[in-house]
């Protein structure tokens, strides 16, 4: 996939949405989805298993309109959290532009957590990306349950980001913090614009 | 066919607010200056915002401040519909000389043009005139010309060569205001509040606005009662003044004003140039092919150098399509004048086109006006001339020189052409009938009837000798009859030239006749003396005789009819001078011109003074000498051999 186009003059950018089952990634999407304006949006795309739990991915096309002369389009994904969806998690991965993690801040969620973390990392390396080279942020959802419940997000920053890339803390489900993480990573992929990167 | 204006809407009764100031304050400009300032005006919106309401205005205004005006409006269709009606009933010329002669005119909805090709020509023919003749033209669409489907280049170009203004939705204040106005149209007390909680709500147009008051003026008048806002929001379903005391914050929209932010940092400036410049380049319609080739390049390459060439062959593109557009309409418009990456196809397209407009024949140069001989006979016609250059194409058209052969219509009608010719911008075309229709048959045999009728569809004159030779060649006649009307229309100068009247001249179409007889029929008669005065002298004195008054008065008394007969005895006794190695003097002419007796004495002379047994005939080379005038059967003889 081709972040930016200069013969069409189109920018694409592919943000994958990725963490641990149940952390919230179908959730930021869902409320992205609500704020874009119906002309902007393409249809969501959701592959849900009957529980409501992602068996697929879910899909969202958005339309950014012209920028600096470049139509922009961002296409986020999410992934099955569920371990055992490891093969679908490579394949939404592949040609991704930018990633997402989503953590759970539940103190419990942790060691799943840093196992995902580490499935990303892998998964990436079978697909020949290094992790270090992509663009990433986390982000702490669920900032809203009780403090006893949850770790903070300077407890979380020690915990599992150990390359000290971007972090945000959230409520996915109010909407707190959603817009500030995907803006991080749009910065962190559209500033790799300037060094010419066409994937 | 016409609509007429509505008169509700003139500019008093339109609301002005942010969204229509522009379009309202361009409108207004227009109307007190058409055709000077904003020509095009072209106004686009979307539907009920009251695009029509100010195309009307603006016709209402222009005709309060000048009642003479001529201001014609009609949708789109309505255009069409009249175009359609007229090409049906063989009217095409009359439908565009009507709309010509429009000093404003107003034509709503034209996003209809799209897909349309054949009224889009006709548009853009009307658009040109009416541009040229200064006269105004105002356009409203739903959409900016470039978003039109399938509209021809030429026409976005002449659309948004003018100024090109949107309207708007209303904002609160505006709806407030308009509102407001609608409810003292229709004598409606509203409770207050009621406006301002209604024009809360947001509309996306204006007649959906005043059907809300409509709602509430009929409900107020059923229950009888004032409603209050309240009771207003309520029948309307207008949510509680909503989003005003709490505005959701727009996170998409300062999500994307972030993006473009940080896009705007990342694209290189060099980059963001060349993306300007083809989003520019692409509005006015050319290709930009080339510039989106440098996009791909890792290294900023020459781009500044780059963009420049582009836009040197763009303009290169620009001169030769307005050059081609002057010699054959039909021929601009291409693609090929659009793209600088086919410049050269493009230089070569212009060349065929030139090459295809070669001018037609133009005045012979021996023909000089100064060498035409006047008097009595012609002076008439001469004066008839004079006229006509001073004022060509105006004053008489056509001119018609009638006269029996021989009596200087050719040398006259080229002498005009020279005339004409002098003129900055002049393209002559004199020729005579018969090689008219030659070039007519050649064209029609080659397959470039087209090319041959533009050549003269260009011309700024169209001169014709011998017009009479057209008799019963249709073709000609038709394409004649189409060149004069153009000619006449266009007050391009036409001089013909016919032995006999008009009136009198067999198989040519009455069309073609009435259009002759209708200009200035202007008679050469035989050369009167005068005349042949004139001409035996510069003859002689072309040939190096400096004559004497008895030559000249001998000679001009000699009753030919024709300037080609004084011609012809002027040669004879020049021949006959050389001959016998004597100055002509009128003693000689006498004896060459003069019978029996004058030759019985030129040749006793002749053998007498040379010495040398000559013909005396032999000399004078002229066709009309009988061979049995002959003296001697020898010479006879030889005569017959050659």
């Amino acid at each position: 996939m081709s972040l930016v186009n200069f013969t069409t003059r189109e920018i694409t950018c592919k943000i994958v949405y990725y963490g641990p089952g149940r952390s919230g990634k179908t959730t930021n999407l869902h409320y992205i989805y609500g704020r874009v304006p119906e002309a902007r949006r393409g249809r969501m795309v959701s592959l849900a298993t009957q529980t409501d739990r992602t068996l697929f991915f879910d899909f969202l096309p958005i339309d950014l309109g012209t920028i600096s002369g470049f139509t922009t389009r961002f296409q986020l994904y999410t992934v099955p959290g569920q371990v055992y969806y490891n093969a679908t998690r490579r394949l939404v991965l592949h040609g991704a532009d930018g990633v997402v993690f989503v953590a759970d801040s539940q103190a419990r969620q942790l060691d799943e957590n840093l196992e995902s973390l580490q499935n990303l990392q892998a998964n990436l390396l079978e697909l020949g990306v290094d992790i270090r080279t992509l663009p990433v942020v986390l982000q702490y959802n669920k900032q809203d349950l009780p403090r006893d419940l949850v770790l903070l997000p300077a407890e979380l920053d020690d915990a599992m980001n150990f390359r000290g890339v971007p972090s945000f803390p959230s409520d996915a489900l109010h909407g707190v913090g959603v817009f500030e993480t995907l803006k991080g990573i749009s910065e962190l992929v559209l500033r790799r614009l300037a060094a010419g990167a066409t994937a | 066919m016409t609509s007429a204006l509505n008169p509700r809407y003139s500019l008093d009764t339109l609301v002005v607010g942010a969204a229509n100031r522009l379009a309202a304050t361009a409108g207004r400009t227009v109307a007190e200056n058409p055709g000077s300032a904003y020509n095009p005006l072209f106004i686009y919106s979307g539907s009920g915002l009251g695009k029509t309401h100010l195309l009307m205005a603006i016709g209402h205004q222009a005709k309060k401040l000048a009642p003479a005006l001529t201001v014609e409006y009609l949708t789109l269709d309505e255009f069409v519909e009249a175009f359609h009606a007229a090409v049906a009933a063989g009217q095409g010329d009359a439908f565009r000389s009507r709309f010509q002669n429009v000093d404003l005119l107003l034509l709503d909805d034209v996003q209809f043009l799209a897909d349309r090709k054949e009224m889009q020509a006709e548009l853009l023919r009307l658009t040109e005139a009416l541009q040229a003749a200064g006269h105004q033209i105002v356009l409203t669409s739903d959409r900016p010309p470039p978003e039109i489907a399938d509209l021809d280049e030429r026409l976005i170009s002449r659309f948004s060569g003018g100024l090109v203004v949107d309207i708007g939705p209303p904002d609160y204040e505006t709806r407030v205001a308009i509102l407001r106005r609608k409810a003292e149209e229709r004598g409606a007390t509203l409770a207050g509040g009621v406006i301002e909680a209604v024009s809360a709500a947001e509309f996306k147009n204006v007649r959906e606005l005043i059907g809300v008051l409509n709602r509430l003026v009929a409900y107020q008048a059923t229950t009888g009662a004032p409603l209050d806002a309240a009771e207003a929001r309520r029948l309307l379903g207008i949510a509680a003044a909503p989003a005003r005391s709490e505005p959701a914050p727009d996170e998409f929209g300062d999500f994307v004003s972030d993006v473009a932010v940080t896009v705007g940092r990342a694209v290189e400036a060099w980059r963001a140039r060349v993306a300007e410049a083809i989003l520019r380049w692409e509005g006015e319609g050319y290709r930009s092919g080339r510039l989106e080739a440098l996009l791909e390049h890792e290294t900023p390459p020459a781009v500044d150098d780059a963009i420049r060439a582009y836009e040197r062959d763009v303009e290169r593109l620009r001169a030769l399509e307005a050059e081609v557009a002057q010699l054959d309409g039909r021929a601009a418009g291409q693609s090929v004048f659009r793209d600088p990456d086919r410049l050269a196809e493009a230089e070569e397209t212009a060349a065929d086109v030139r090459a295809g407009v070669a001018p037609p024949p133009g005045p012979s140069p021996a023909f000089p006006l100064e060498s035409f001989a006047v008097g009595p006979s012609n002076r008439v016609a001469l004066r008839a001339v004079q006229e006509v250059l001073a004022q060509p194409g105006r004053r008489y058209n056509p001119l018609v020189l009638v006269g029996p052969s021989g009596t200087g219509k050719t040398h006259l009608l080229h002498a005009v052409g020279l005339e004409l010719a002098r003129r900055p911008g002049a393209a002559v075309a004199c020729l005579s009938a018969p090689a008219f229709v030659d070039e007519l048959i050649a064209a029609i045999d080659g397959n470039r009837v087209d090319w041959w009728r533009a050549r003269y569809r260009r011309a700024t004159a169209l001169l014709l000798d011998d017009i009479h030779v057209i008799a019963r060649k249709e073709r000609t006649q038709e394409e004649l009859f189409n060149l004069f009307n153009l000619f006449l229309d266009q007050e391009r100068q036409l001089v013909c030239t016919t032995p006999g009247h008009p009136n009198t001249l067999s198989g040519v179409e009455e069309r073609i006749v009435s259009r002759l007889a209708g200009g200035l029929v202007a008679e050469l008669g035989e050369p009167d003396r005068e005349v042949r005065r004139t001409v035996v002298e510069r003859l002689l004195r072309q040939n190096q005789v400096e004559p004497d008054a008895a030559l000249l008065d001998y000679l001009a008394d000699r009753p030919e009819d024709s300037v080609r007969s004084v011609a012809g005895m002027v040669q004879r006794c020049l021949d006959a001078a050389a001959q016998q190695d004597q100055p002509l003097r009128a003693g000689l002419a006498r004896e060459v011109l003069e019978g029996e007796a004058g030759q019985a004495r030129r040749r006793a002379s002749g053998f007498r003074t040379s010495g040398i047994v000559v013909s005396s005939a032999g000399g004078v080379r002229s066709r009309e000498k009988m061979v049995w005038d002959w003296p001697d059967i020898t010479e006879r003889v030889i005569e017959d051999g050659r």
